[in-house]
């Protein structure tokens, strides 16, 4: 019977890496037989695939395996599937699978993120990016003016931090160095060295106030998130998570036209869906693509203002792994690997189920906040363990 | 030799906005029903759905809302660093402009400077760049 609640049972994740030579979708395949294997699952029960953006033609490091790409090579009979890019961000994906299971059209779906940028910039014959000379739709505002990474336009809404709220590049650097010591803890990490305070500060810019350390860089890898009806939750060997609240809301869907990024909008509507407070927090996993986005996610979600995020972050005790609120526990994408978004959703599981090895944290842990993009997209959810 | 940048596909849409500078003007859509700038171009107006839109002269000055200097090199032959700024169109409440601050050094640049248009023609293409004013 359809309705209910919309469960993550099993994750996993592909060896992760740079310039990895294994092919996108067996790496997909490993991930997905890790997820399986925790849920005790076999493909024969999986009857939904979803994920973001699909294959991206244009650039293919970006998004090598669509999801009907998936359903072919691995003989899963769907009968419910998505894959695109015009969805909440990357964790969209998640919330599709979740309406879906929810409304009864399938009852475990495999979601997920195949990432090859890294390898797809030693091989680019095989896996070209596309410039055009002419430009058309949102980034014929951007381009034309070089604004041509989502650094330069992540780096001006940082830049209004520094000069409207004071923001220090020492305050920023939390992030970084947080996402750095955490990395170490992860085998899977992509960077296990520590990353001291003076080395961020003396790092050569890339786009003001974003330095070298706040960006992530291209990785390849895969990460699968199950989630499963609760009505088929019997068939399910792991402890189920409960998404307890989605949010992803979009005005316009753009990257300057808006005064505050979209994460603002989500964080806020995410507790309009839900009886949790932030208090209840165990853990965050944070988007942070560039080390601001985690900044401005802590405000959007509410535990600071707007505006307070650096002070928040100060000093990184309280984002620590044995702080008040652990943030980005596995790495982040910064130490973890730019695995897009589904690595927030794949730790916050992880971290619940006390699965986390050495990097887990202590004490009790009921509820988790992962996000995925925050700029002109933004996913938020709320996951539990009940 | 500057690396090229990429350049705009004109349209019906958005011909105006990337030509108008040929004639010195920086051409914004407006609704000529509520009266709402609307920017990127559309054929309809985003507040009251009117189809009655038109592009319109703006006075060609503004603020800069935020920038950032760009030191990385994304492609070939990208001379850096210069700056990438967001500018609030003075006259047109609402519409924001990524562009170029040039014609100053780049550390020159704050937010809350004046700024005006100056184009940069690239065949029939008019790029609205910006200098600082004063």
């Amino acid at each position: 019977m359809p309705g209910g609640a919309a469960f993550i049972t099993g994750v996993g994740q592909s060896e992760v890496g740079v310039g990895l030579t294994r092919h996108p979708l067996l790496l997909t395949l490993d991930a997905v037989k890790e997820a399986l294997t925790e849920a005790g699952l076999s493909l024969a029960q999986i009857d939904g695939v979803s994920t973001y953006p699909g294959r991206a033609a244009g650039y293919l490091g970006f998004s090598p395996i669509g999801a009907d790409e998936l359903i072919d090579a691995l003989g899963i009979r769907a009968t419910w599937y998505s894959g695109g890019g015009e969805i909440t961000s990357q964790l969209g994906a998640v919330v599709a699978a979740a309406m879906a299971v929810r409304s009864g059209q399938a009852r475990h779906v495999i979601c997920f993120r195949t990432v090859y940028e890294a390898a797809a910039l030693t091989r680019p014959g095989e896996y070209p990016i596309a410039r055009t000379a002419q430009v058309d739709g949102w980034h014929q505002w951007l381009s034309p003016f070089h604004a041509i990474s989502p650094a330069n336009w992540t780096a001006q809404y940082a830049m209004r931090h520094v000069k409207r709220y004071g923001m220090t590049r020492e305050q920023l650097a939390q992030i970084a160095l947080n996402d750095r010591a955490n990395a170490i803890l992860n085998p899977r990490a992509i960077v296990r060295k520590t990353l001291t305070l003076d080395e961020y500060m003396s790092a050569r810019m890339i786009s003001t106030p974003l330095c070298l350390y706040d960006c992530d860089r291209f990785t390849d890898g895969s990460t699968v998130l199950i989630v499963s009806a609760a009505d088929a939750l019997d068939e399910i060997a792991c402890t189920p998570i409960r998404i307890a609240a989605m949010a992803g809301v979009v005005e316009r869907h753009s990257w300057d036209q808006s005064e505050w990024m979209s994460c603002y909008p989500t964080g806020a509507d995410l507790w309009q869906r839900t009886d949790y407070e932030r208090k209840d927090v165990a853990t965050a996993q944070l988007y942070d693509g560039f080390s601001f986005q985690a900044i401005a996610w802590l405000e959007a979600l509410g535990f600071c203002r707007p505006g307070e995020g650096g002070a928040f972050v100060e000093g990184g005790r309280r984002i620590a792994r044995d702080g008040e609120l652990p943030l980005n526990t596995a790495g982040g994408q910064i130490g973890a690997g730019r695995l897009h978004g589904f690595g927030f959703a794949h730790e916050a599981v992880v971290q619940l189920r006390g699965k986390a090895g050495l990097r887990q944290i202590a004490g009790e842990k009921r509820v988790a906040v992962c996000t995925s993009g925050g700029g002109p997209l933004a996913t938020a959810l709320l996951l539990a363990r009940d | 030799m500057p690396a090229r940048r990429p350049l705009p596909k004109l349209d019906d849409v958005n011909r105006a906005f990337w030509t108008g500078g040929a004639a010195g003007k920086l051409m914004l859509m407006r609704c000529r029903d509520c009266g709402t700038f609307l920017h990127p171009p559309r054929p309809v107006c985003r507040i009251c759905l009117s189809e009655n839109v038109a592009p319109e002269a703006v006075a060609g000055t503004g603020i800069v809302d935020s920038f950032t200097v760009n030191h990385q090199a994304w492609y070939p032959d990208l001379e850096t660093p210069y700056v990438i700024a967001r500018v609030a169109i003075d006259g047109a409440p609402g519409v924001f402009l990524t562009t170029n601050i040039v014609g100053c050094p780049v550390d020159r640049v704050e937010i809350g400077d004046r700024v005006r248009v100056t184009f940069e023609q690239h065949d029939e293409i008019y790029l609205p760049l910006f200098e600082e004013v004063g």
